[in-house]
């Protein structure tokens, strides 16, 4: 995974973080896995209570935007590989 | 006392500044948490060392961060935020209902007595407590739920609950203070909770003396008389002797009523500051002229302080969690700005001068006196 800067700052993580998922990669497996290895990031892209993403949170992978899909939806072959990152950005906003 | 320490929340991140004995000499840390909101930073009045900090934004939501150190170190801790049962709903801005949705923390409170024990304010308005220093938070639904709280309407800057006092006799008194609800007082260590508004007299709402609705911006209170509160409300500034009860306006010769901040001196309890916005439209000083007013009998009549600030051209708010006082002697005032200065007085208000100029919009000040 690639996390936007303020996130890796949080978690005291430098470039891309590495994940072991069990079972099936799929976004919710990810972000169980990110969450579990860097609990400071709990609530930080996705609601503690709700689960849902943050509006303002993106995912983008394989140059596609799977920030609309199901968490269920099994992610990309590259992504499972290794060969490219998930990446989570902040949307732009502000100007 | 060694020192101060002056603990600045901005839009952009926190920052420590840290004063000798004689006030003048200003050491300047940070951005901690760069680029993040932070809203309140406190100190606990148990030990000076224990900060709390409410940092959030937009796209990452709320982290609650502690240090041990003063400051130099810092840890996220708990940043789940859950309303009790099913949060139901309050007013929206067009009058319709809207859920409770959590937004972030606006206040932090730490106990004055216990150490692990800390208060949070939040949006949309709710009042938490924590008492493991900030992993866990659990809300004291009864705020909420006393009955009112489906009328209650959000203020412009959102339906924040953004003053937590707690009485020095203990804390089964406390009042918490809600834009645009009013103040509440509970009696119980929060389990219930009371409107406290009777006297508060608001144009801008359907009933102007309603009991709940008002659009309160900060309260303050002199430990030593804490039956004593002072509010600067949307429009007014109002005065309490009966713990809530009633209240009644000491705006006086104000040049104009509305404001954000009010701040009470530290050794002497009749006297109290405001800074007078020109209008809830304008929400600058009038004429552009930077005036902290004070009063030395507990309200209606003002003199302005001027020495140091700008007279002319100043058109900068300052937010009502933005003043504090010190507990040095003599009595130490500071306000921090939007336009990033924050400003300090080591004569209670007779004189001030920049402690630093060109911060991020100021959201808060808070200000230790170091053993």
């Amino acid at each position: 995974m690639v996390l936007p800067a303020h996130l890796r700052t949080l978690a005291g993580v430098h470039g891309e973080v590495q994940l072991t998922v069990k079972g099936s990669v799929t976004l919710r497996a990810l972000l169980d896995a990110l969450e579990e290895q860097y609990p400071v990031l709990r609530g930080t892209i996705r609601d503690q209570v709700s689960l849902r993403r943050r509006p303002f949170v993106r995912f983008f992978a394989c140059e596609e935007d799977l920030s609309h899909e199901p968490p269920d939806t099994p992610l990309p072959d590259a992504v499972v590989s290794g060969a490219q990152p998930l990446v989570v950005l902040g949307a732009m906003a502000g100007g | 006392m060694t020192g101060v320490r002056v603990l600045v929340g901005t839009r952009k991140g926190a920052f420590v500044l840290t004063g000798d004995g004689t006030r003048s000499d200003w050491r300047v840390e940070g951005p901690h948490f760069g680029g993040w909101e932070v809203y309140h930073v406190k100190g606990s009045p148990v030990d000076p060392d224990r900060l709390y900090a409410s940092q959030s934004t937009g796209w990452f939501g709320q982290l609650i961060q502690r240090s041990d150190d003063g400051g130099v170190t810092w840890e996220a801790v708990g940043n789940e935020f859950r309303y009790e049962g099913v949060p139901g709903t309050h007013q929206w801005y067009d009058g319709t209902p809207h859920p409770w949705e959590f937004a972030r923390v606006w206040h932090l409170e730490p106990s004055l007595t216990d150490l692990d024990t800390v208060y949070a304010g939040v949006e949309d308005a709710a009042l938490f407590r924590s008492v493991d220093g900030g992993r866990e938070w659990q809300e004291l639904p009864g705020l909420r739920g006393h009955g009112s709280g489906a009328g209650w309407q959000p203020g412009a800057g959102g339906m924040c609950l953004h003053t937590i006092l707690l009485d020095p006799r203990g804390e089964d008194r406390m009042f918490a203070a809600i834009s645009a609800a009013g103040v509440f007082r509970t009696d119980d260590g929060g389990r219930s909770w009371q409107p406290a508004n009777h006297g508060l007299h608001s144009d801008q709402i359907p009933d102007p003396d309603a009991e709940v609705g008002h659009c309160v911006h900060r309260i303050a209170m002199h430990p030593s008389r804490p039956d004593v509160l002072f509010m600067q409300k949307h429009w007014d500034v109002m005065r309490s002797d009966d713990g809530g009860d009633s209240w009644r306006e000491i705006s006086g010769n104000l040049p104009s009523d509305f404001g954000f901040p009010i701040a009470v001196h530290a050794h002497d309890p009749e006297t109290i500051y405001v800074v007078p916005i020109k209008s809830d439209s304008e929400h600058y000083p009038p004429e552009g002229k930077l005036r902290v007013y004070r009063s030395r009998v507990g309200g209606d009549e003002w003199e302005p302080l001027t020495s140091g600030l700008p007279q002319a051209d100043c058109y900068v708010n300052v937010l009502r969690d933005a003043m504090a006082v010190d507990s040095l002697e003599p009595c130490g005032l500071y306000f921090g700005t939007t336009g990033g200065q924050v400003y300090a007085s080591a004569d209670a208000g007779d004189s001030w001068s920049p402690i630093v100029q060109n911060l991020p919009a100021v959201l808060s000040v808070e200000v230790q006196a170091l053993p």
